[in-house]
């Protein structure tokens, strides 16, 4: 009988392997999802597996703050911007809103080769890396290219919007896992970016509707200079 | 220790033969329950068996040896497959001779068989479950294997025995790899058991069959025994998925007192993985069969995302 490698992994650090595999998981369910609403909700549980992991970094590290992160990503991306999103969906009547996709398979297939892709890239990074989370680099990198790949493959609005924020969570999953978060002031610049550029788009989705009575953003292609 | 191992074997393969129509009948009696209607006994799948075993068998003029040479092929591929995992003790005669891929391999030849005489009389509906049973298959049998490389590589050998033995008797740790090849393994066997979000085992309505469909000629002892063989395929996939996702409890000595003991924690684990199944039946609905592709789609690739997560997380480390 052969001893298991994973033996001696601090019991911290298997908690956060965990939340970075359901991060990407989420991830992965977002990129499959048609239903807005569903999707706004796998926002909101990945914003909250984001908390808790950077709260358990913080804990473990000691790093203070990490807590001040955790607080803030728990305040917005737990409940102030599903909050915006749901009250948006709802005033534009898209609440029920159903995307048909390109063959899901084939958008999973290429989700796959995108993770074998940064986990290989992130190998070397994790290597040089001094932190309990070293691990977990690849992983958020991973997250990233989701959401872009997301971004690519919707035609409406708001799972566009909802993509680009599932890529900043996988922007400070990777800050936390590669070096303990950035610098606060950093953070809390990147934290009021987000919140105003929601804000801004949500005017944006008014606007677009105004003009092409729809959130398909193919509608913009088209847009030519009188 | 070999006589023990020998015993071990035996009960083993006879418990599965017992229990598999009572697994059966609980996974209806739950989902009678839970939908409402009063439930049938708990041995109704026994008293179908013995009415079916005492009727004649009838034959299409067309049909070959093959047809006839079918069912016991599959029953006792089926039967092979619940001996060979370790469900009671993982000190068994068989192990050392089969392994993780050598159970996936049995499953196949099972479905190539029940395809083939699915098709041997020509029903159309014959074939055309079939066919679907084949278009099925294909999809979820990498699926199954990945799961199983996914066990294999934490444990760093194919063989079930030893698959149990490390993930049973270790310290705890947290594999999110395992938790990933947990959910497609389930839906996994969800499909290859004709459960409800692929196949209705209980319908009456041929357009929509897939399993039921390739015995529609069946008759007699023939169909008793394919009913059996798919009880003990579904006692079979239970006990993987127990040996491989909750493997506490199975002990590695394979005397009577441990086997009683071993025993006892099965029948739970059992009750309660038969209600889950019945709850899942109960709270989806039947899939078109053009979305079958997209549900196993997901089962692999959540299971190549375990060997993944498992190659980055837990081996590096």
């Amino acid at each position: 009988m052969s001893p298991s490698l994973s033996q001696g992994i601090p019991l911290a650090s298997q908690v956060i392997n965990l939340c970075a595999a359901i991060m990407l998981l989420i991830g992965f369910a977002m990129l499959a999802q048609r239903r807005v609403l569903t999707l706004i909700n796998l926002f909101m549980l990945q914003g909250f597996v984001l908390f808790v992991s950077t709260l358990i970094v913080a804990l473990t590290t000691k790093q203070n703050h990490l807590l001040w992160s955790a607080g803030l990503t728990l305040l917005l991306k737990v409940i102030a911007l599903p909050y915006i999103l749901h009250r948006l969906i709802r005033r534009l009547s898209v609440k029920w809103d159903i995307e048909t996709l390109l063959n899901i398979p084939t958008t999973m297939l290429i989700g796959i080769a995108l993770v074998i892709i940064s986990f290989n890239v992130a190998q070397p990074i994790s290597q040089i890396s001094g932190t309990i989370t070293r691990a977990t680099i690849g992983i958020a990198l991973a997250c990233v290219l989701l959401a872009f790949l997301m971004m690519i493959t919707r035609s409406k609005a708001v799972p566009q919007v909802i993509a680009f924020l599932a890529m900043e969570n996988g922007l400070f999953f990777a800050a936390t896992s590669a070096t303990y978060g950035m610098p606060m002031v950093v953070e809390l610049g990147i934290a009021l970016d987000v919140l105003v550029g929601m804000v801004i788009l949500g005017v944006f989705f008014f606007q677009i509707r105004e003009q092409f009575d729809s959130l398909d953003i193919r509608h913009m292609e088209r847009i030519k200079e009188e | 220790m070999n006589f023990y191992a020998f015993f071990a074997q035996l009960v083993a393969l006879a418990v599965a033969l017992v229990m598999a129509p009572i697994l059966n009948g609980w996974v209806n009696q739950c989902r009678a329950w839970l939908q409402n209607r009063s439930a049938p006994p708990l041995l109704q799948t026994y008293y179908t068996l013995s009415k079916l075993f005492h009727k004649d068998v009838l034959l299409a003029h067309n049909a070959s040896s093959l047809f006839r040479s079918a069912p016991y092929i599959i029953f006792s591929c089926m039967a092979l497959a619940s001996a060979i995992v370790p469900s009671l003790s993982t000190n068994l005669i068989y192990s050392p001779a089969a392994d993780a891929i050598a159970l996936v391999g049995l499953f196949a030849l099972a479905r190539v068989f029940i395809a083939l005489a699915g098709m041997d009389v020509g029903t159309s509906f014959g074939s055309l479950g079939s066919r679907r049973e084949m278009l099925i298959g294909f999809l979820a049998e990498p699926a199954l294997l990945m799961v199983f490389f996914t066990a294999s590589l934490i444990s760093r050998s194919t063989s079930l025995s030893t698959i149990v033995e490390t993930l049973a008797h270790r310290e705890f740790v947290i594999y999110p790899s395992l938790a990933f090849a947990g959910v497609a393994f389930s839906m996994v066997s969800l499909a290859e058991n004709a459960r409800v979000p692929i196949d209705n085992p209980t319908t009456h309505l041929e357009l929509t069959m897939v399993h039921e469909a390739m015995i529609l000629e069946y008759s007699g002892r023939h169909l008793a025994l394919i009913e059996w063989a798919a009880c003990l395929k579904l006692f079979a996939y239970s006990c993987i998925g127990l040996a491989l996702f909750f493997p506490f409890g199975i002990p590695e000595a394979a005397d009577p007192v441990s086997l009683a003991i071993a025993g006892a924690i099965l029948m739970l684990k059992l009750a309660v993985g038969g209600f889950l199944l019945a709850l899942v039946e109960t709270i989806s609905a039947k899939m078109r069969i053009f979305r079958a592709p997209e549900f196993l789609g997901t089962a692999f690739l959540l299971a190549v995302l375990a060997m993944l997560v498992h190659l980055l997380l837990e081996a590096g480390q």
